[in-house]
Order: C-alpha cells, then structure tokens, then sequence
C-alpha cells in the first residue's frame, strides 16, 4: 500500500488544535490536499470550517498540531507566510476595490513596473492571457469592479488568488448568492484549476456544488474531523447525516465497509 | 502501511483507490452544468455581446459621452460647465473680468489655494479629510517669515525648515489617525486650533513679519517671465509631451496585442489640448507673460498625477480608497499609505501657505485663517475628486480653484462685500458637494460605484 502512495501531499494537517478562550474551536484536525484535487470542506456553522481555513492562511496560529507542506513542516504566522508558501485564499466578502479597474484588482499589491513606473500594458496583456486561459469571459479588463455582476466578481476574484502561482487555493463559499449561471461557471473554473494541477478547498454548504466538483469531502462536526469520504463512493445523505450527527459515528460506519469502497 | 484501523488510514484508501484505479470520473464530465467549455486555442477573446463597445470617430465619441453623463460620470464636465457659467456672467457683467490683466493675475492668485488643495485631493481620494490645511498653511508661512526676516536664516534653509513642518505635521495627523485609530476629522480638526495657536507664538508679540519681497518665496511668487517664448515655449512643450506619450503608448499597446487609442482619437485630444494650452499662453503673454508660481503649480500638479496615476504607491492611495480590508489583504502597508498621505496633505499646505504669504507680503496672525479652509477643500471637490473616496485627480485642484478664483476675483471686480462672497462661496461648495452626491447616486444606479 506505502507503494500507492504518491509523493507527498502539498498540504496536511496533523492533529491541529485550536482553542478561543473557553471554546475548543479546532480538536485533533487530519487534513490532507494532493496537487490536482479539490477537497470540499463542509459542516454545520460553528463546525470549524472557517477557524480551519484561518489557520492556514495565516490568520490564527495553531496551538497543536502541525503543518505540513510538501511533507516538510511549517509554521505560517501571517498571511504573508501562507502566500510565500503558496497557498492564495479568496474569502467570502472577496475583498476586491470597486473604484479600480480588472487589471488593477489583479495586480493589487504586486504590480508590475518598469522603470519604476507601473507597467500597464504589460499587466493588461498578462490579465488577458489568465483570464483567456480560465476561459473567463468579462466585457473588458478595463471596466471598474463595481460594473461586474456577483459571478463576474467571484472569478475576478478567484483569478487574482492565482497571480501569485500558488499550489493550494482555498475558496471560502465561492457560489454562495450567485445565480445558476454563475454558480456553473465558478464551479467551471474550480474544475480548470484543478486540471492545472493545483489543490483545491472548497468550503461549500451547498451540497449539490459539493458532489459536481469535489473529489474528496471533509467532514468538520463540533471542531473535529468527522470523517473523510470520496465523492465517488459516497452519497449525499451519508455526508449530510455526518455533518449533521445524526449517525452515531460516520467513520466507523464507513470502516466497517471500507473494503467494498474501493472495489 | 499498516491495515491498523487508524483515521489515516482513510487518505490511505483513497490514495490507493486514486492510484490504481481509475475510475470512468477521472474524465471531466460531459454534460450538464459542469461540463466544461469548450474553447479553440486560437479563440478570440470571447467579448460579452451585452457590453456596449463604443464606436470609433466623433460619433462614437458623442455616444460614449452620452452614456457616461447619464450614468453619473461626469468627471471635470460639471466644473468646466460652471467655469463658462461663471465667466459668461461676470464678463457681461463687467468687461475688465475677462482682460488679460485680471486673467492673469487670477492665475497668480489660485496657486496658494490650489497648491492646498492639491494635498486636499490626495487625503480625499482616501476617503479622509483633514480639516486642518488652512492652520498649517499659516504656521509654515510663519515659520519662514520668522527664520528669514526675524533671525535672518539663509532663505533656502528657512524654506526647507518650512516645507519640512508641514511634513513632521502630516507625520505627527497620520500618526493619530492610522496608529492610534482616532478619526482624521478629530485629529486634523484638533490640529486646526492646535497649530493656528502655536503660529501665535511663533509670529510672537508683533504679531505681523513683513516679508523682504527679495526673498526667494516672494520671487517665487512674483517672477513674471516676459518673453513670448516663455509661455508659448511651454504650451508647446506639454503639447508635444502629451503627443509623444499618447503614440508611445499605443505603439507599445499595439505591439502587445492589446486595445489601443486609434490615431483620431490621440489627434482629437492633442488638438484640444493645444487650443486650451495655447489660449492660455496667449491671454498670458497679452498681459506681462507667464508667471512662474503657475508653472510651479503645474509642475506640482502633472507631477503628483504622475505618482497617483503610474506608480504603485498611487495606486494603492487609491485601492484604500476602495476597500481597506481589500487593500490590507493585498499586502498593502495601510498604515504607512494613510501616514504618507497626510504628510504630502500637509507639506502641500506648507507650500500654499508660502505662496499666500508672498502674496500679501507678510505672515500675520490672519494668515490661513477665514476662508482658505473651506476655499480649498471645495476647490478639491469642486474639480471632482470625491469625498467619498477612491476618485480624483490633482487636476481637479487646478479646476476647482480657478471656480473659487473666478467667483472671489468677478466678486471683487463688482465690489461686493464680504457677507455676500461668503454666502456665494458657501453656495458654490454646497453645489459641488449635492453634485458629488447625486453622481454618486446614479453611478450606483448604473453599476459604477
């Protein structure tokens, strides 16, 4: 089985912990993100979803636990850390500025110059080629945020987080309030980014956004891990029973008849 | 590994799975929502067919117009309409208003204000205000007045002592804003009586320092160059400059595949350009000829433009003035952006208030006082630059004091007195504020804000 297993994942959790004051946010996490996957990360509010996401952007520290990048630990303690690292997040509220233009929204923050000075025509044919290349489809790279629609802005968005080449990109709620279009062609992109060989997290409440685009679907219950599935061997019911409880213990269930799984 | 029912054994199976057999999923699916898109290689950028693309030529130009104005961008339209406005009126209402002399002189006169407002425009475009430009204006002219004249400092030394207080100024305002978290209107309001008493102390008992008139800010101010080639040498300059870095622009443009100006619409500004440029070079030379507060204006002003407009400082002035939380998970040093912002806000009113001082001649207990406060805030606005945030220009500055410059000059000129100039002022800024607002309104309506 050791034989089986590909080099080693560009990201893990082991066993993280967190703890706010009185409340265990995060107990004992096993999280494991390969190159070319998406793992969906979902739960009740309140499960830990979003702590989780924080500590590996950077935002909170871990009190136990480590994390493994590319099998070597690290220990991230800003979200600049977790950029140098390769891992881009695109939060919910996307953080994008309405009054700049695509352009520069994409190259907030690492813009490029020449002589000093930024180089706009270089930054507009590179905007072009990525968003070209995520089949991205915006009226023009020189229109202010403001006039794009929720779905055009959710894969602004996303194309920013991959300015950077990042290895891991987490998407926290990336089809929440868009439409049915728009939810299809975010998931269309995930699936791109995917096939571009980056490891994907996708926090999601939506279950059916879930079994389209995940390969694997983590499971967060009350700060701990409550099972890992594969989309292909699973149902929905089974994830939401586990993410609801409402099985005494998903992951011995799927123990019990993990032999038949991978038949 | 092991068959140790462990949790990792999980990822083992799954890896195990993934490994050796793969399943008929491994292929993108092939229909419905998910399926991807196909897209030749060679595809055109796909243009969304609801975007209007605009025409080229004049037509297209009077369509693009059009739609911008009734989607509330108006950008400078609403103060070059009220610059014609105004001068219309006061020209008929006494020809000497529109005479080369009283042009002239105007365009002495809106420099201090304007150079304020220039540094008004920059703390704007973050959203801020500072409420305190027209204390600190009166506290560097003091500072020079007193280092030249009373203590007889080189005159250079004392100007950068000047300019330099304006700067730990600014240093001391953004310090309070962005470290301690107070709000820029406390901290710069605060820092309007603060600094008016300390010019108190520093002009001392007398109260009044004349200034030399040979000093080398009263030459500044007062200088004239006389030749015809001054003025019209300068119109040309910008002219070409202009020119030049529109084609070199779209050579560049063009050479990366990108959209670029068509060569009507570079000939259709350049021309515009030059009308105003020569016009103005023309009016000036009708009189005594350029005067080089003016050129200093307008070398502060394309500069700055420059920084706001081509480099990333600039650019991240303006993503704060977007979207804070944006631009700090961009990396940007926020707190630095907005400590610098109100440092080129207050040397900037260090460098008015130089010119206001040469202007009248001394730095008295007056000085920065009344209006200019006001003057240039709704200069900044008047030109355009949003209170809201995130949009101006430091062209606005020039706009917006040539109005304020406009109503106090034609207002002189008919001798009114000083109740009416300050109900008419206030008029005008609560004018250019509803204007802001209401562009505001439908920019938001038309999805543009």
């Amino acid at each position: 089985m050791a034989t089986a297993t590909p080099a080693h994942p560009v990201l893990a959790l082991r066993g993280v912990s967190k703890r706010f004051g009185a409340v265990q946010a995060l107990t004992d996490i096993e999280l494991e993100v390969h190159t070319g996957e998406v793992v969906a990360l979902v739960g009740d509010n309140g499960a830990g979803k979003s702590t989780l996401v924080k500590t590996i952007a950077g935002v909170n520290q871990p009190d136990a636990g480590v994390i493994e990048w590319e099998g070597h630990e690290v220990s991230i303690h800003r979200p600049q850390d977790a950029q140098h690292l390769g891992v881009a997040t695109v939060y919910q509220d996307l953080a994008l500025c309405d009054n700049l233009d695509v352009v520069g929204n994409l190259f907030l923050g690492r813009e490029l110059k020449r002589f000093g000075v930024l180089d706009e025509v270089e930054m507009e044919k590179r905007s072009r080629t990525l968003l070209d290349t995520l089949s991205i489809r915006i009226p023009s790279v020189r229109i202010p945020i403001a006039s794009l629609s929720g779905g055009q802005r959710q894969v602004v968005a996303i194309a920013r987080s991959l300015i950077g080449s990042p290895k891991v990109v987490i998407l926290d709620e990336p089809t929440a309030a868009l439409g049915v279009e728009q939810t299809a062609q975010v998931l269309d992109l995930v699936e791109r980014l995917r096939g571009q060989g980056l490891g994907v997290i996708l926090i999601s409440h939506n279950m059916a956004d879930v079994m389209a685009v995940a390969d694997r679907v983590a499971v967060l219950r009350l700060g701990r891990n409550n099972g890992v599935f594969e989309r292909r061997s699973t149902t929905q019911e089974e994830i939401i029973s586990a993410i609801t409880g409402a099985t005494d213990n998903a992951v011995t269930r799927r123990q019990a008849r993990g032999t038949e799984g991978t038949q | 590994m092991t068959d140790d029912p462990q949790a990792p054994k999980q990822e083992g199976r799954y890896e195990e799975g993934r490994a050796h057999h793969p399943l008929p999923e491994d292929s993108m699916p092939v229909g419905g929502v998910n399926a991807p898109v196909p897209v030749a290689p060679d595809a055109t950028p796909a243009v969304d067919p609801r975007l209007i693309v605009r025409q080229e030529g004049i037509a297209g130009y009077l369509g693009e117009f059009r739609r911008r104005v009734s989607s509330g961008e108006l950008g400078s339209l609403p103060v070059v309409l009220a610059l014609i406005v105004i001068w219309a009126v006061f020209g008929s209402l006494n020809s000497s208003f529109l005479s080369a002399q009283n042009l002239s002189n105007l365009s002495q006169q809106i420099v201090g204000t304007g150079m304020i407002a220039i540094g008004v425009v920059f703390v704007l475009l973050l959203g801020e205000i500072d409420l305190s430009v027209g204390s600190v204006s009166g506290l560097c002219a003091a500072i020079f007045a007193v280092l030249d004249v009373t203590h007889g400092v080189n005159q250079w030394v004392a100007l950068i002592c000047a300019i330099l207080s304006g700067t730990m100024i600014g240093l001391l305002h953004g310090f309070f804003f962005a470290r301690v978290g107070v709000p820029a209107f406390v901290v710069t309001l605060a820092g309007n009586l603060g600094w008016n008493g300390l010019m108190l102390q520093v002009l001392g008992s007398s109260g009044t320092v004349n200034l030399s008139g040979k000093d080398i800010v009263s030459r500044l101010y007062s200088t004239i160059y006389g030749q015809q080639f001054a003025a019209y040498g300068l119109a040309t300059a910008a002219v070409l400059l202009f020119l030049g870095a529109a084609l070199l622009d779209t050579r560049r443009r063009r050479a990366a595949g990108v959209p670029y100006r068509p060569v009507t619409d570079i000939a259709l500004r350049t021309a515009v350009l030059a009308i105003v440029a020569y016009l103005a070079a023309y009016t000036l030379n009708q009189y005594k000829g350029l005067p080089l507060a003016l050129l200093v204006f307008l070398i502060f002003i394309v500069v700055l433009d420059f920084v706001l407009r081509r480099t990333s400082y600039g650019r991240q002035v303006f993503a704060l003035g977007g979207n804070i939380e944006g631009a700090r998970r961009a990396g940007i040093n926020v707190p630095w952006i907005r400590m610098s912002v109100f440092m080129i806000c207050s040397t900037m009113a260090a460098i008015g208030g130089l010119f206001l001082a040469a202007q009248i001649q001394s730095a008295s207990q007056t000085s920065g006082g009344g209006n200019l406060l006001m003057n240039a805030i709704a200069a900044a606005v008047i030109g355009g630059t949003s209170l809201f945030g995130g949009r101006g220009s430091t062209w606005s500055a020039l706009l917006g004091a040539l109005v304020i410059g406009s109503i106090l000059s034609g207002m002189n000129i008919q001798g009114l007195s000083n109740a009416f100039q300050f109900m008419i002022t206030g008029a005008v800024l609560l004018a250019a504020v509803v204007i802001d607002s209401l562009a505001r309104r439908t920019q938001k309506a038309a999805g543009r804000a």
